[in-house]
C-alpha cells in the first residue's frame, strides 16, 4: 500500500491521446493470456456441462443421449459422491488447520534472529520441491509394515501402531494421507505467513513493550491479529488446493478404504469405468463445491479479500 | 533484485528488512525449548529424505526388514531405473512438456502482467478476479471435457495436448507473480522513457523488461515447479509410454518392473527426478521465498 502513496504519479502532462494509446496496449497484452484461459478453461467447462446433462460413454463410440439432470440426481443420491465429499472435506479441514498451526509456529521461528537461520530456512523449503506422487511414495515407504521407518520405530520402542497395517485402515490412510500433505505444504503456509509477520512495524512491539505486556499478551494481542490476513491468505491457497487433493490418495491408496476424494471419484468414472457423463457430472459437482467454499471464505473474511483484490488495482 | 530492493523509494521494505533484526529480542541465546522445536521442524522435514535414498540403496532381505541403515548399500536400483525405457521416455517427455510451458506462459504472462501492474486500462480488477479464479478450478473439471475433446480432435495422449491445459494453470500463476514484481520497479524510470520520446511499448520492452529479469526468472521457477509437478491433467490425458510424464510413469512404476519388490527400484526413481528440483531450491532458495511471498501480503 505504501509504494502507492509514495510512487509519483502520472504527472499533469498526460494527454488523453496517451491515455487512450496506453488503453489499446493494456487490451492488446493482455489478449492473448486471456483468449488461452477462455478458450482451455471456459470452453471446457461450459462443454463439461453439456457432457454432463448427456449419458455418453466412450464405449458408445459417440453416442450420446441427453439425459437432463438424471447424472446429478444419481450421483447426488449416491453413496460414493457422500462418502468422497465427506472425505475430501475431512482431509482438508484437518490437513489446512495443522497447516495453519505448524505455519504459523515455523513463521515465528524463521523471524526470530539466531545462528543456522538460513540453514533452517533451506532445509524447511526442501519438501516443497518434492513432487506430489514422490512424496506419497516417500510416506508410503515410512509406513510399509515391519520393513518401514515409522513401523519399525514403533515396534522397536514398543508402542502401539507398530504392527498396523497403516494404509489398510481407513482412519490410519487418512492419516498418513495428512501427514505427507502436511509434510509438503506446511512450507509454502509458512512463507505466506512469515511475508505478514515481516511487514508489522518494530514501532508496534516498542509500544506493546512500554505498556509492559508479556510476551504471550502480545502475541495475541498484536501479533495474531495483525497476522490475520496472511493467515486467511495462507488458509484460502491451501484450502483451494486441498478441496481438489488427488495425487496423494491415488498413489498411497489407489482410493481403498474409504480415503477416495472428490476428483479420484470423477476420475474413476471417467476413465476406468469410461462414463463420461457421469464424470463429467461429478467433476462439475467438485467444481461447485470449491467455489461455494471459495465464496463462503470471501463472506467470512470479506474484509481482508477486499484488501488484497484493492491491493492488486 | 537486490539492487532494485535498495532503490526501490519505498518505506514498506525498510521496515521489512529491518523486521528480523528488531526480533532479535532473545538475542542470539534461543531459549533451549525453541531450539528443541528447531531441531525438532529440521527433523521433521529431513527425515523421510532420508529414509527415501535408505530404500532406494537396498535389496531383497536388506530392503524387506526395513534396516535403519543399509548394511549393503547397492547402487542396482538405480542401475534397473537408468535402463528402464518408458522412465527414459517420461523425463524426456516432463522437460519437453514444463520447458514449453514454461517458455510460453512467461511471454504471455509478461505482457499481461505489464499491462495489469501499470497500464491505464478498464475492468481492471475484474480481470484480475477472473484470472485468479481460473486458478481455483479443480483441474478435474478440465480433464473431463479435455479428455473428450482431445479424443475427438486427435490431441489425447500427445505432449501437445498435456502443454496446452497446463498452459491454463501455468498463466494465471505466472501473471499474478509477475504483476507483483512488474509493481516493485521505480515508476520514474518509464517516466524519463517517455519523456526521451519512447511508446509505452518501447518502454516496457526496452526499459522494464530487462529490469525484471529477476523476477522473470523467479517465475519461471515457480511455474517449472508447477508443471513438472501437476498429476492429474497428466494421468487423465495419456494412456502410453510415448506421452506420460514422470509422475504418472512413477506412480505406475510397480507394474512394469519385474522384481517382486519394487519399492527399491521407485524409491531410486524417486531420487534421481528428485536430486534436480533440491538442487534447484538450494540454489534459487531466496528468488523462490521472494516468488511464493509477492504480492500476497504487502501492507
Amino acid at each position: 500500500m505504501a509504494t502507492r502513496t509514495i510512487s509519483p504519479s502520472r504527472g499533469p502532462a498526460k494527454t488523453s491521446g496517451r491515455d487512450r494509446a496506453e488503453r489499446r496496449l493494456a487490451l492488446r497484452m493482455t489478449a492473448p493470456s486471456l483468449v488461452i484461459m477462455a478458450l482451455v478453461a471456459a470452453v471446457p467447462i461450459g462443454y463439461a456441462i453439456w457432457l454432463s446433462l448427456n449419458q455418453y460413454s466412450v464405449r458408445t463410440a459417440g453416442l450420446s443421449r441427453f439425459v437432463g439432470l438424471e447424472n446429478y440426481i444419481n450421483a447426488l443420491a449416491s453413496q460414493e459422491w457422500w462418502a468422497a465429499f465427506g472425505q475430501t472435506l475431512l482431509f482438508a479441514g484437518l490437513s489446512v488447520s495443522l497447516e495453519l498451526i505448524l505455519g504459523t509456529a515455523m513463521a515465528l521461528l524463521l523471524n526470530l534472529a539466531f545462528k543456522g537461520r538460513a540453514v533452517l530456512r533451506t532445509v524447511v523449503l526442501l519438501p516443497y520441491a518434492i513432487i506430489t506422487v514422490v512424496s506419497a511414495i516417500t510416506w508410503q515407504t515410512m509406513f510399509q509394515p515391519n520393513m518401514g521407518l515409522v513401523t519399525n520405530v514403533l515396534s522397536m520402542l514398543g508402542l502401539p501402531g507398530g504392527d498396523v497395517v497403516w494404509l489398510g485402515e481407513h482412519g490410519y490412510a487418512m492419516a498418513v494421507i495428512v501427514m505427507a500433505d502436511v509434510w509438503k505444504t506446511t512450507p509454502f503456509a509458512a512463507l505466506i505467513i512469515l511475508a505478514g509477520l515481516q511487514v508489522i512495524s518494530a514501532e508496534t512491539y516498542e509500544a506493546a513493550e512500554l505498556d509492559g505486556a508479556s510476551k504471550w499478551q502480545t502475541f495475541v494481542n498484536i501479533t495474531l491479529p495483525l497476522l490475520r490476513p496472511a493467515i486467511v491468505l495462507a488458509a484460502i491457497f491451501r484450502t483451494m488446493d486441498a478441496l481438489r487433493v488427488f495425487d496423494l490418495p491415488f498413489v498411497l491408496t489407489r482410493g481403498a478404504n474409504g480415503t477416495e476424494s472428490m476428483s479420484m471419484l470423477a476420475y474413476t468414472q471417467l476413465r476406468e469405468n469410461r462414463l463420461v457423463g457421469e464424470g463429467s457430472a461429478l467433476s462439475i459437482l467438485t467444481f461447485l463445491t470449491v467455489m461455494v467454499v471459495s465464496v463462503i471464505y470471501v463472506r467470512f473474511a470479506g474484509g481482508n479479500i477486499r484488501d488484497v483484490a484493492k491491493e492488486e488495482q | 533484485m537486490s539492487t532494485l530492493i535498495a532503490e526501490r523509494p519505498t518505506a514498506a521494505p525498510a521496515t521489512a528488512r529491518k523486521a528480523p533484526k528488531r526480533r532479535l529480542r532473545g538475542e542470539s541465546k534461543l531459549h533451549p525449548l525453541v531450539w528443541v522445536f528447531v531441531v525438532a521442524v529440521m527433523a521433521f522435514s529431513l527425515i523421510p529424505f532420508y529414509w527415501l535414498v535408505n530404500t532406494s540403496l537396498k535389496k531383497g532381505a536388506s530392503l524387506s526388514q526395513g534396516e535403519l541403515f543399509p548394511s549393503q548399500p547397492t547402487l542396482e536400483n538405480y542401475l534397473v531405473v537408468f535402463q528402464n525405457p518408458e522412465f527414459l521416455l517420461a523425463l524426456r517427455n516432463s522437460v519437453i512438456i514444463a520447458v514449453v510451458t514454461t517458455t510460453v506462459a512467461l511471454v504471455f504472462a509478461s505482457f499481461a502482467a505489464y499491462a495489469l501492474a501499470r497500464l491505464k486500462m478498464r475492468r481492471k480488477a475484474m480481470i484480475l478476479t477472473l484470472i485468479l479464479s481460473v486458478t481455483t478450478f479443480p483441474a478435474i473439471a478440465i480433464a473431463a471435457p479435455m479428455f473428450s475433446i482431445w479424443r475427438e480432435i486427435g490431441l489425447y495422449d500427445t505432449l501437445l495436448g498435456l502443454i496446452i491445459p497446463k498452459l491454463t494453470f501455468a498463466l494465471p500463476l505466472a501473471i499474478y507473480t509477475l504483476t507483483s514484481f512488474f509493481k516493485e520497479i521505480p515508476r520514474e524510470l518509464e517516466e524519463s522513457a517517455y519523456m526521451d520520446g519512447a511508446t509505452p511499448f518501447v518502454a516496457f520492452r526496452k526499459v522494464i523488461l530487462p529490469l525484471a529479469v529477476p523476477g522473470l526468472a523467479t517465475t519461471a521457477i515457480l511455474v517449472f515447479i508447477s508443471v513438472w509437478n501437476e498429476f492429474l491433467l497428466a494421468v487423465t490425458l495419456t494412456t502410453s509410454p510415448e506421452a506420460r510424464p514422470v509422475p504418472v510413469a512413477i506412480a505406475f512404476f510397480s507394474g512394469t518392473s519385474e522384481f517382486d519388490q519394487p519399492l527399491g527400484t521407485i524409491s531410486a526413481a524417486s531420487v534421481i527426478i528428485t536430486i534436480p528440483l533440491v538442487i534447484l531450491v538450494l540454489v534459487c532458495q531466496k528468488r523462490i521465498v521472494s516468488g511464493m511471498t509477492a504480492g500476497a501480503v504487502k501492507g
